[in-house]
């Protein structure tokens, strides 16, 4: 089929159709609400009286303190109600599979095969116990430490970890390796400060304070670059280490990362690497060679497992040689016959998840890199920064956006842009753009709170789009933007097609309103749990 | 929808007027004739309409406002039937008017009072009514450095609309902010902090280079206060600058603070406690009588930034003056602010201008600036 055959009900006169969407609306109570005291989704039958009679009372033994004294407050329901409630508010969403994902940047959104889900949800590996002997799961085990060498040749680093649950949990792992480092050399009293830059994930600040050092965050330099002369004035005898994404949130690559790193080294810090921004530099660059100690990958961004609400996400957390030893338990060991789970390793910093960790995100990474290849891996690389250097472009000829700092410079594999200029012009706010983006079947993300861009969005199209997605997505947000200036109370009303309204936003800035759990919650407006 | 509310309404016909023809403001009636004579036009009228066009003329919805230029002409040409108080002299209004209008506005109990204007009559809303009544600025001023003005006309609509039909219901505390213009006339820009009013809180509107105080920004606040007391040192002198921000720090330690003046306290450290006890050693203070107290003492100044400009010295806090810099020491200066604060200067570095170089000098350079409890910003400081 020619090109243009194929392309043909996507353009009209060269420019990208916006899509004719409605989603679903339905007025679904959480599904507590739905509870319905007695409904059962599976009676289970009483047990025959001979098997009564062999196995006796099998709560005898538990003790006392560990029984419930009441049954717990989970919703009652059936099972079709549970289907139709959870069916309801898929249709309520735009999830990853139903839009041109590209408006979440930072996330890395891309395609995630749906092969690998059938591979990790094969009884070979569903079936398995995690208690089972360690000679029944040579092949899982085999698996876990062939990922661990690609990840491996990937970054340079020494040794990896499989343990950590997702991105923030790999962080807070190498921000526990850094202090048994500096505890290892009588430093870790001293040395409570940990240096990192405003564009770097914001995960990065939180773990180190969870841990309990002082966070000082460097600001961009005057070409918009993270500011050497900062970081040379922040060092010192209390730096622990400088925890640092690149490239940063806005998709520009620090070109000074080995001074940073040496300046860190110098003053005795170590360098961690926040390398959930790897799909631009897969293949290209890497940890060990700038020089860093640490460094993680989230496997459900670039390699591809779903996010954590498509099933959970995990965390690789590499190093050198000399913190091998700190490395959370267990690793996986070889010795040339047989694979093991080495749990005997004195100065690890210890467990982080139960067992294995998440094990079916890694089969579905180690698919994910297998379908690829070395060639392949670099091309996801290659083809994701160009995909967004043509957003880049695409994006910048709309009036009223930019692409503030490193002015004229391309971008790795993402970009924060500022729709400053046609706020101030039309009153229209960045978020409101996004509500009305969602009229036509894309999602759209501004950034992390407190907004340093402002009136920010951030893209990042990744390798999964076609040149075709990424016309669509830059055509919804020029149609918008055009609204915004000859129809603003349409944008400002939106979303027309969408489920939810307009809600009121300020409670979220508010920590005394915010409620993580439904306990919590009726605990906040005085309602005792049922 | 059911509305029932009131709405007060006041526009400042001569807000504005200086700043198309360059004269740096409208305060003083010499500066008004010549702003006119200069052919100055009004803008806040049409501004004030702009921003009314934005709410829907409902029956439940009243709409309370001073004659004519002061804020009926833009009622009526918006459709709306206004209850009309007060009386006024057309073409000769006075900062008094926008007084007596804001003290009966909040007698007749408006809900929200919508005013355009800059600065001076944020000014003078705030010391009619203080923190009584819920405001809300249309920016109508050649100066606009008060947080209590929404970013243009049609988000002061849209915010203000959407307080009224209870669609938006946070509330901040917004600093109002003024320079002097007789200086600002002669090249200086010379901000101070004159109070707060109480705003609406919509974060999609407000969210910008003049960074509002949020809820999350209290938060913020508590955990500056909560950092910076729990490193006090003991039987130390703390000179505390103005502002919300270094309010906090008092309010933790249990002590009243002069909102926009200098106050001293000492630090007590409780027995056996990692808490403090604070007292007041003084409160709105001189240059002479902080020099006075410091002789021999052991001292550190508290001070922040002015939002969307930077300064953190010489500007609304000239008693910390260079002698009192000097005494003290740049190692023991404390700048505190919220990141949103500094997000506001844009990427510009803070600013000092004690009249002294060589105390500006002293001061220039990387700082750290306390952003949190455990948090601290590097960021560079310069001087003119």
């Amino acid at each position: 089929m020619a090109q243009e055959d194929i392309t043909r009900h996507r353009y009209t006169n060269g420019k990208p159709n916006l899509r004719r969407f409605h989603q679903a609306k339905w007025d679904e109570p959480i599904i507590f609400e739905l509870s319905c005291e007695g409904q059962r989704g599976i009676l289970v039958p009483e047990i025959e009286e001979e098997v009564k009679e062999q196995v006796g009372d099998v709560l005898a033994d538990l003790p006392g303190y560990m029984r419930r004294k009441e049954p717990p407050g989970l919703p009652e329901l059936s099972q079709p109600q549970v289907l139709r409630h959870y069916v309801r508010l898929s249709q309520e969403n735009l999830g990853a599979d139903l839009n041109v994902e590209i408006g979440q940047g930072t996330c890395t959104m891309k395609y995630s095969p749906k092969v690998n889900d059938q591979l990790a949800g094969h009884p070979k590996l569903a079936d398995l116990h995690p208690l089972q002997d360690e000679e029944t799961v040579q092949g899982i085990l085999e698996i876990m430490f062939r990922f661990e060498q690609i990840l491996k040749e990937i970054s340079g680093m020494d040794r990896f970890s499989l343990q950590p649950a997702a991105g923030s949990a790999a962080i807070y792992a190498n921000v526990s390796m850094i202090r048994a480092y500096h505890e290892s050399r009588g430093e870790a009293g001293q040395r409570d400060e940990v240096i990192t830059t405003i564009f770097s994930h914001p995960s990065n600040a939180a773990c180190a304070q969870t841990a309990g050092y002082k966070v000082i965050t460097l600001y961009p330099d005057e070409d918009g670059y993270p500011d050497l002369d900062a970081l040379k004035a922040a060092v010192s005898e209390r730096t622990a280490a400088l925890m640092i994404t690149n490239p940063e949130d806005t998709g520009i690559f620090n070109p000074r990362i080995e001074e940073f790193v040496s300046v860190v080294h110098d003053a005795g810090g170590l360098c961690a690497y926040d390398q959930a921004n790897a799909n631009g530099i897969l293949g290209i660059t890497r940890a060990k060679d700038a020089g860093f100690d640490l460094c993680h990958f989230n496997l459900h961004k670039t390699f591809s497992s779903p996010h954590g609400c498509g099933g959970p996400g995990a965390g690789a957390g590499g190093v050198t040689k000399e913190l091998e030893r700190f490395l959370p338990v267990p690793v996986i060991a070889f010795d040339g016959e047989r694979y093991s789970l080495d749990y005997e390793r004195p100065d690890s910093v210890g467990k982080l998840r139960p067992f294995y960790g998440y094990v079916p995100v890694v089969l579905r990474a180690y698919a994910w890199v297998m379908s690829l290849g070395a060639e392949g891996l670099r091309e996801v690389a290659e083809i994701a920064v160009l995909n967004n250097n043509y957003l880049l472009k695409k994006m910048l000829e709309i009036p009223g956006v930019s692409a503030p700092y490193a002015k004229g410079k391309r971008r790795i594999e993402q970009a924060r842009y500022s729709w400053e200029e046609l706020a101030q012009e039309t009153g229209i706010h960045s978020e409101e753009l996004g509500v009305r983006a969602a009229d036509f079947g894309v999602h759209y993300w501004t950034s992390h709170h407190p907004f340093v861009v402002p009136e920010p969005c951030t893209l990042e199209p990744t390798e999964s789009c076609s040149k075709d997605d990424l016309d669509e997505y830059v055509g919804v947000l020029a149609h918008v933007a055009e609204e915004a200036r000859t129809d603003p109370e349409l944008v400002r009303t939106a979303p027309h097609n969408s489920t939810v309204h307009t809600i009121d936003h300020s409670p979220l800035d508010d920590p005394s309103q915010g409620a993580m759990t439904w306990r919590a919650y009726l605990k906040k407006i005085g309602r005792k749990t049922e | 929808m059911v509305m029932d509310k009131k709405l007060g309404l006041i526009v400042n016909p001569i807000a504005g007027i200086g700043g198309r023809v360059g004269l740096k403001g409208s305060d003083g009636a010499e500066v008004q004739r010549k702003a006119l004579k200069l052919g100055a036009v009004r803008q806040s009228l049409n501004r004030a309409i702009r921003a009314l066009e934005r709410i829907e003329p409902v029956d439940d919805l009243e709409i309370v406002t001073y004659p004519g230029e002061m804020g009926e002409d833009a009622a009526r040409a918006c459709g709306f039937a206004p209850t009309v108080i007060g009386s006024i002299i057309p073409g000769g209004t006075t900062r008094e008017d926008t007084i007596s209008a804001a003290r009966e506005m909040l007698e007749l109990g408006v809900d929200l009072l919508l005013f355009a204007g800059g600065d001076g009559t944020a000014r003078d809303i705030y010391n009619a009514t203080g923190e009584r009544m819920v405001v809300l600025g249309i920016p109508a001023g050649v100066k606009i450095h008060s947080a209590v003005h929404a970013i243009n006309p049609v988000s002061a609509g849209n915010l203000a609309g959407s307080y009224l039909q209870g669609r938006t219901s946070a509330l901040r505390e917004a600093e109002v902010m003024d320079v002097d213009e007789e200086a600002f006339r002669q090249g200086f820009v010379s901000a101070k902090l004159y109070g707060c009013l109480r705003v609406p809180f919509q974060r999609r509107w407000l969210q910008g280079r003049k960074a509002p105080s949020s809820p999350g920004e209290q938060a913020a606040m508590v955990a500056i206060a909560a950092d910076v007391v729990s490193r006090m040192a003991d039987d130390w002198l703390y000179v505390i600058g103005p502002g919300t921000t270094t309010r906090a720090i008092t309010a933790r330690l249990g002590l009243d603070k002069t909102l926009v003046g200098v106050d001293v306290i000492r630090a007590e450290r409780r027995e056996g406690k990692e808490a403090w006890l604070g007292e007041l050693a003084a409160a709105d203070v001189n240059e002479s009588q902080l020099l006075a107290l410091l002789g021999g003492r052991k001292a550190k100044i508290v001070v922040t930034p002015i939002g969307g400009q930077g300064y953190i010295f010489g500007r609304g806090n000239q008693q910390i003056s260079p002698d009192v810099l000097a005494t003290v020491g740049k190692d023991n200066v404390i700048v505190v602010s919220t990141s949103a604060k500094i997000h506001s200067l844009g990427g510009r570095p803070l600013l000092v201008d004690t009249g002294d170089r060589a105390v500006d000098s002293m001061l220039s350079g990387y700082t750290n600036v306390v952003s949190g409890y455990n948090e601290r910003i590097v960021y560079k400081v310069s001087y003119c």
